[in-house]
């Protein structure tokens, strides 16, 4: 699976609610963020934990604004996220 | 978030037991190897280890650079690694400065850099820090005595199992004659975590 964002890319984290184990933190889903590092290549925790095959995939790390998250706060926080986790949005890169 | 670990420990507990004696009965694991293992790990992994790649950092600022750019490749140079545990976890250690300000997390569980702090303390675990610190870090420090400066960016880093996070605290005024070994002797566990000033 090729990466499909770069640092500083904004990104959009998957706004689902599966049934089963999700390694996307409830408060970040649905969160517009933006990529500041690329942490690594690991099989999709949702698939493993059920057995299933999962290839190795990109996993970023994405920083978000505490307005974004909490709708308040003037810190940030980052989370890694799974590039299955991830869509592209139309504000695309902010370099 | 999963449930808090000061509840569920028993039955946590009983089910690793159960899972481990499955293991020993199939053959797949030496009773006492587990043990071996864990003392191993655990006799190694001391907060003192934290504390001097922190001096070692505030000495040599190429191996700050290099500490910063890739801490598992820079760990080797003080003899320590995050390969302690079954896999390589990769670790990431973020700069404190005058204008920025990090502070440590695992929201999902208790994910945290064993091998160079050591055993978490109970209230890394609980679910009031893990909820309340992303959401409101400076009420949260407050409560460990820690007020941050007004204008200080802030950010929390929610670490996972494949990713642990350790802050590079500020060094303090007033240090310069210092040498490496008193250094490492100023700095605290909760330093490194980003809860407490060093």
């Amino acid at each position: 699976m090729p990466e499909r964002f770069a640092v500083g890319e904004h990104v959009r984290a998957a706004r689902h609610d599966p049934p089963h184990h999700c390694r996307l933190p409830r408060y970040a889903r649905g969160a517009l963020g933006t990529v500041v590092d690329i942490g690594g290549w690991h099989p999709l925790p949702d698939d493993r934990a059920r057995g299933l095959p999962a290839e190795l995939e990109p996993v970023y790390t994405v920083r978000f604004t505490a307005r974004e998250l909490f709708g308040g706060g003037d810190h940030a926080v980052t989370v890694d996220i799974w590039q299955s986790h991830l869509s592209a949005t139309a504000e695309g890169a902010s370099r | 978030m999963s449930g808090d670990h000061h509840g569920s420990d028993a039955a946590i507990s009983a089910q690793v037991r159960h899972v481990e004696a499955l293991l020993e009965r199939r053959g797949l694991v030496d009773p006492v190897e587990l043990d071996r293992a864990l003392a191993a790990y655990l006799a190694r992994s001391s907060p003192a280890n934290g504390a001097r790649v922190v001096a070692r950092a505030w000495c040599d600022d190429a191996f700050r650079g290099r500490l910063l750019a890739d801490a598992n490749a820079a760990l080797p140079e003080l003899g320590l690694s995050m390969g302690g545990g079954l896999q390589e976890q990769r670790l990431k250690v973020v700069p404190n400065t005058d204008r920025a300000h990090n502070v440590v997390v695992c929201t999902l569980c208790s994910c945290y850099p064993i091998a160079l702090l050591g055993p978490s303390p109970t209230w890394y675990k609980s679910e009031a820090y893990r909820a309340r610190v992303v959401r409101d870090p400076r009420a949260v420090l407050r409560e460990f005595g820690f007020e941050l400066e007004l204008g200080l960016d802030v950010t929390v880093w929610d670490a996972s199992a494949e990713s642990r996070y350790m802050v590079l605290p500020r060094r303090p005024v007033g240090t310069d004659g210092l040498d490496e070994e008193h250094l490492a002797g100023l700095v605290t566990r909760n330093g490194l975590l980003g809860v407490a000033p060093v």
